[in-house]
């Protein structure tokens, strides 16, 4: 009966669609993101001593608590593909092997916005005074969530092979992440200013990140299959 | 059993010439040679350390081997296993599948992988009814027993109705009346070329053409057709001493 080879685009569809029922099923990854931002949140409101943030100080507390929330997800996406064979099932199936890579960064993309659903207003009610610097703040979110799913999806594979996973997946990823947190940030300084958001530099700032997201949606879609290798 | 099977294609359906493996500097297969006709079953035997899950996972497109050569249907692995996706049905240790899914879930995404649509709904309703499974198919796996779960990873392997079937200790966790339901279905079928591990020596030469026995340290102890085999010396193999080497 052995089918035709399955298009890509179906294959993303299935494990993307796998990896969401087991997440809604058992709740592993969003919930625990969700409670670890507002724990971060929490301790920086006491730790600063501050409960109103503008400008730079502002968005490094949201960008960096997405960040480190991300690696809990980052951390996890792969564990049931190598504990449960699921990358022994897609190297038997005539199925493109980068499809994978592309539907975990999807899942890894619906679980950051998700998060970021529940992060922003508790960041709002947190720090800021008004939330007007918040929706010129969403794409540049958006644009940082792909680098981190694209960027967590390369790496995980990785990770997931050592013994070491929980330390070496932070290890590479944070440095690679560093230039979209730069520009993340360089956004994020003007449109959190105290006084309202200024669009300083905006377009600039989206276009880094923009392509940093494409250059390593190349590098995921080129290396991918090597890094699921025995 | 009932299942039509794609036509076999000409040559031998695997040929290895040399074949050995290394983890590091640990040696687990030893200058393998061998051949099978493609419809033809190749027993493997063993005791436990000899490499006989290591050469399961080579043959299946799963492992690169160190050293020397395999073939499968003519194409060399590992450069050409793209050219063999889709034609192994893998059956190991481990039963791929997905804890959190159902059995019907599990074999929709593996069908799915498989480009199987329509057809392999019709053939997962098939499969899950002939090994008992059908009024569990909604069950997750991680609810499910040792022996349920190797049923169903019988279900997963035969999906797509391969060409090579690789069974790595096929009856393992079943009891008798599970092995009753599942044998005929991982039997003998035209086309059907198969590569098993089992530690039954009896059943192994009663079911394959060769019989490759191996060492504890990985090499050959012999490959000769099944009916060339004696069960007392081939049980030798097994009263090797743990870590002796050769």
């Amino acid at each position: 009966m052995s089918g035709r080879a399955p298009s890509t685009g179906k294959v993303v569809r299935a494990v993307l669609g796998k990896d969401l029922r087991v997440e809604l099923r058992t709740l592993q990854s969003v919930p625990a993101m969700a409670l670890f931002a507002t724990t971060i949140f929490v301790l920086f409101r006491f730790g600063l001593d501050r409960t109103r943030l503008d400008g730079g100080l502002a968005a490094g507390v949201l960008l960096v608590t997405i960040l480190f929330a991300a690696l809990l997800a980052i951390n996890r996406i792969f564990v049931a593909e190598r504990e449960q064979g699921g990358f022994e099932a897609i190297r038997l199936a005539p199925a493109d092997g980068t499809a994978l890579f592309f539907a975990k960064a999807a899942a890894l993309l619906v679980y950051l916005i998700v998060l970021e659903l529940f992060a922003l207003p508790v960041f709002w009610l947190f720090f800021l005074a008004d939330a007007s610097g918040l929706v010129p703040m969403l794409p540049v979110l958006l644009l940082l969530d792909v680098a981190l799913a694209v960027t967590g999806a390369l790496i995980a594979p990785m990770a997931t092979n050592s013994r070491a996973r929980d330390l070496i997946g932070p290890l590479i990823l944070l440095p690679l992440i560093v230039p979209a947190m730069i520009a993340a940030a360089g956004a994020g300084r003007h449109l959190l200013a105290a006084g309202g958001p200024s669009y300083e530099q905006y377009g600039t700032w989206l276009a880094v990140l923009g392509l940093y997201d494409l250059v390593f949606l190349l590098i995921g879609w080129a290396a991918f299959d090597f890094l699921i290798e025995d | 059993m009932s299942d039509p099977a794609p036509a076999a294609p000409a040559g031998p359906a695997l040929r290895a010439a040399g074949l050995s493996h290394s983890y590091g500097d640990l040696p687990v297969l030893r200058s393998i040679d061998l051949e099978l006709p493609a419809g033809g079953t190749l027993a493997v035997l063993g005791p436990n350390g000899a490499g006989k899950s290591t050469l399961l996972r080579i043959v299946s497109t799963l492992l690169r081997p160190t050293a020397g050569s395999i073939a499968l249907y003519g194409h060399e692995l590992p450069r050409e296993a793209w050219k063999l996706r889709g034609r192994i049905g893998f059956l190991g240790h481990q039963p791929l599948l997905y804890r959190d899914l159902g059995a019907r879930e599990n074999l929709d995404f593996h069908g799915k992988l498989f480009g199987l649509d329509g057809a392999g709904a019709e053939r997962a309703d098939e499969l899950l009814d002939r090994v008992g499974l059908a009024h569990r198919a909604a069950t997750r796996v991680d609810e499910m027993s040792a022996g349920m779960v190797k049923r169903l990873a019988v279900c997963r392997a035969l999906l797509h109705e391969p060409d090579l079937l690789v069974l790595d200790e096929p009856l393992a966790n079943l009891d008798p009346a599970g092995a009753e339901v599942v044998a005929p279905l991982l039997g003998p079928a035209p086309g059907r070329t198969r590569v098993i591990v089992t530690h039954d020596v009896e059943a192994a030469l009663e079911q394959a053409d060769r019989v490759l026995g191996l060492h504890r340290d990985g090499s050959v102890a012999f490959e000769i057709a099944a009916a060339e085999v004696d069960p007392a010396t081939a049980r030798e193999i097994y009263s090797e001493r743990a870590g002796a080497v050769r």
